[in-house]
């Protein structure tokens, strides 16, 4: 399960967000990580330091691309000059699967660059899936969609988001990047069992596995990704690996981002549930 | 509500400016109640009223992209002042929001918009513009395309009368009438001193911005703005040397953009090949020119051999 067709039938255990702060220490000290996840959005783009820089890491590591803004939840089509930089990307660095939310944030061609949350509606489902079709049969890669985390809900919906993840995915028949700390945010802010989500996910779809610290406000938490991983989600993550197996992790550190090594040790914390769903397999 | 239809709502009000107090405003711009908006859309819940929920992607908006356009015009913040900046930037995102995938292209309509709208800088317009060129100037340098350079061997059998040079898509070529380049490196190295610094240290700081801005008096300068070994520069250009680079860049070929660059030159005749090859010299050494494209019927001589 956990190599699996979403995934290019790869298995690449624990990554880390490939960060610029951390880029002298890899490049000079060389450390050992499975792999790094890039923002894709970061190397779209003609030249210059930041793809010689791409270049050196793709000598040595493997990289996963990791998108932001091709928004399969907006309305309107995919914009095609995305399309050809996001498939000129993914031939430089051979990803063998690619990601990006399940969210909408531009409408009329106008971008907020923000994650903006789905109304659960069969007409979104339609459409969402059609778009992710469509970037799939582009790049020619699986496609992997990213549950995200939210702050509001909209009178419309006529589902869960775990149904609406599901019917989404079953229609487009992609995989799920199954974010486990964006689940407990939302249900934090949505008062709902995380672990309810968790258990309706079908295992067999998840090609990848985030995880990540949060920011809590009296009222609301805040995805920020700029702490550590908190036990209430090590404990969903420890539920998601027993139900879909040894599958692809990645830490995300995005803010007041201390150094590479304690990412990488935070990130490593994740050995421990992986080890067992190993052993669970050999038995 | 259909998404499309939904999309749009949400995405007016995300995109409202915020209060000064950096609050979402209760009056949208279409004189709509904001909390009407709200309440239309999005379900309260225990904690949060609908305004509330909608409120946060509001300023999360507002924040990501002021503070992106600020990380990007750290010169022209110098010269308008913090607060003036800010509300420039608003204004400015409320006219041209994002229209790319990328915030990378949020400051791309920031020269033309300034041009159009000189109450923003008033008696510093000129000096504003100057510096929103630059800095647009460094963000196409720093990640533009590079294309593979011009060689010695490929002038060999090219008639000068005919040659049309390319310039490489990461130079650009700046005639300004302030030396902001200067001005510009000292707000960079400022703000990198700041990162280590005090209070006191800042505020001191601070002044010494406000006042190297305060003095500057126009200059007009040339530039070519560029980059090498993965790193952008600044490099001042003679006057005829921007010329030529102009008119080569305008798709004159190469006798006709000298000419005419040297045309009231007050080099002396005498002077002007030395000059000349000097130039090229350094515009090759630093792989300005790209390497010339085949034409059509070079390609079909080519194959008959």
């Amino acid at each position: 399960m956990p190599a699996n067709r979403f995934n290019g039938h790869t298995d690449y255990g624990i990554g880390i967000g490939l960060r610029s702060p951390h880029y002298h220490h890899i490049l000079t000290r060389k450390p050992v990580v499975d792999w790094f996840e890039i923002i894709s959005e970061n190397f779209m783009i003609d030249g210059g330091r930041p793809l010689r820089i791409l270049d050196q890491i793709l000598e040595q590591y493997k990289v996963v691309q990791h998108g932001v803004s091709m928004y399969f939840g907006s309305a309107e089509r995919p914009n095609r000059e995305h399309l050809r930089r996001l498939k000129t990307l993914a031939q430089r660095t051979k990803t063998p699967w690619l990601s990006d939310h399940l969210c909408w944030g531009s409408v009329d061609g106008r971008y907020t660059h923000d994650l903006l949350p789905m109304p659960y509606t069969f007409e979104a489902a339609r459409i969402t899936a059609q778009k992710i079709r469509e970037v799939r049969d582009f790049i020619e890669i699986p496609v992997a969609v990213e549950n995200v985390s939210s702050y509001a809900e909209f009178h419309v919906s006529e589902m869960t988001e775990w149904e609406f993840l599901n019917e989404v995915a079953e229609r487009a028949d992609c995989g799920i990047l199954l974010d486990v700390n964006n689940i407990y945010v939302s249900s934090q802010n949505h008062s709902f069992d995380p672990f309810t989500y968790v258990n309706s996910v079908p295992a067999e779809r998840v090609a990848q596995i985030h995880i990540a610290g949060h920011s809590k406000y009296r009222k609301y938490i805040l995805d920020t990704h700029d702490h550590p991983v908190i036990d209430p989600v090590w404990k969903l993550y420890a539920r998601a690996i027993e139900r879909v197996g040894h599958t692809a992790t990645l830490l995300e550190w995005d803010d007041s981002i201390p150094s590479f090594d304690e990412v990488h040790d935070e990130a490593l914390k994740a050995n421990r549930f992986l080890a067992s769903a190993s052993l669970a397999t050999a038995v | 509500m259909k998404l499309l239809s939904l999309q749009r709502r949400m995405a007016r009000a995300v995109m409202t400016p915020l209060t000064r107090s950096e609050r979402m405003r209760t009056v949208a711009p279409d004189c709509r109640l904001m909390r009407t908006v709200a309440n239309q859309i999005i379900k309260p819940n225990d904690r949060l009223t609908s305004f509330e929920r909608l409120e946060i992607y509001n300023r999360q908006y507002w924040f990501r992209v002021l503070s992106a356009f600020a990380e990007d015009f750290p010169g022209v913040r110098a010269v308008l002042g913090g607060r003036r900046f800010d509300a420039m930037a608003q204004a400015y995102l409320v006219d041209c929001p994002s229209q790319s995938f990328t915030l990378r292209n949020l400051g791309s309509r920031l020269v033309s918009w300034l041009q159009n709208h000189p109450a923003w800088a008033g008696k510093r317009q000129n000096l504003a513009v100057d510096m929103a060129r630059l800095e647009w100037a460094d963000i196409e340098a720093f990640d533009g395309k590079r294309e593979p350079s011009l060689k010695p061997e490929d002038l060999a059998s090219v008639n000068p009368a005919k040659l049309r040079l390319r310039l490489q898509p990461y130079v650009s070529l700046l005639a300004l009438r302030y030396p902001v380049d200067d001005l510009l490196l000292e707000v960079r190295k400022d703000s990198d001193d700041l990162d280590v610094a005090s209070n006191t240290f800042s505020e001191r700081h601070k002044r010494k911005r406000v006042s190297a801005v305060a003095k500057l008096k126009p200059s007009p300068i040339f530039l070519g703005v560029h980059r090498l070994d993965e790193d952008v520069y600044f490099r001042r250009l003679d006057r005829e040397e921007f010329a030529i680079l102009s008119a080569l860049h305008a798709g004159k070929s190469l006798n006709a953009a000298i000419e005419s660059a040297l045309r009231h030159s007050p080099i002396a005749l005498a002077d002007r090949a030395a000059h000349v090859e000097k130039w090229f010299h350094t515009w090759s050494a630093l792989g300005w020119f790209c390497r010339l494209e085949k034409s059509p019927k070079t390609e079909k001589a080519a194959a008959r051999k």
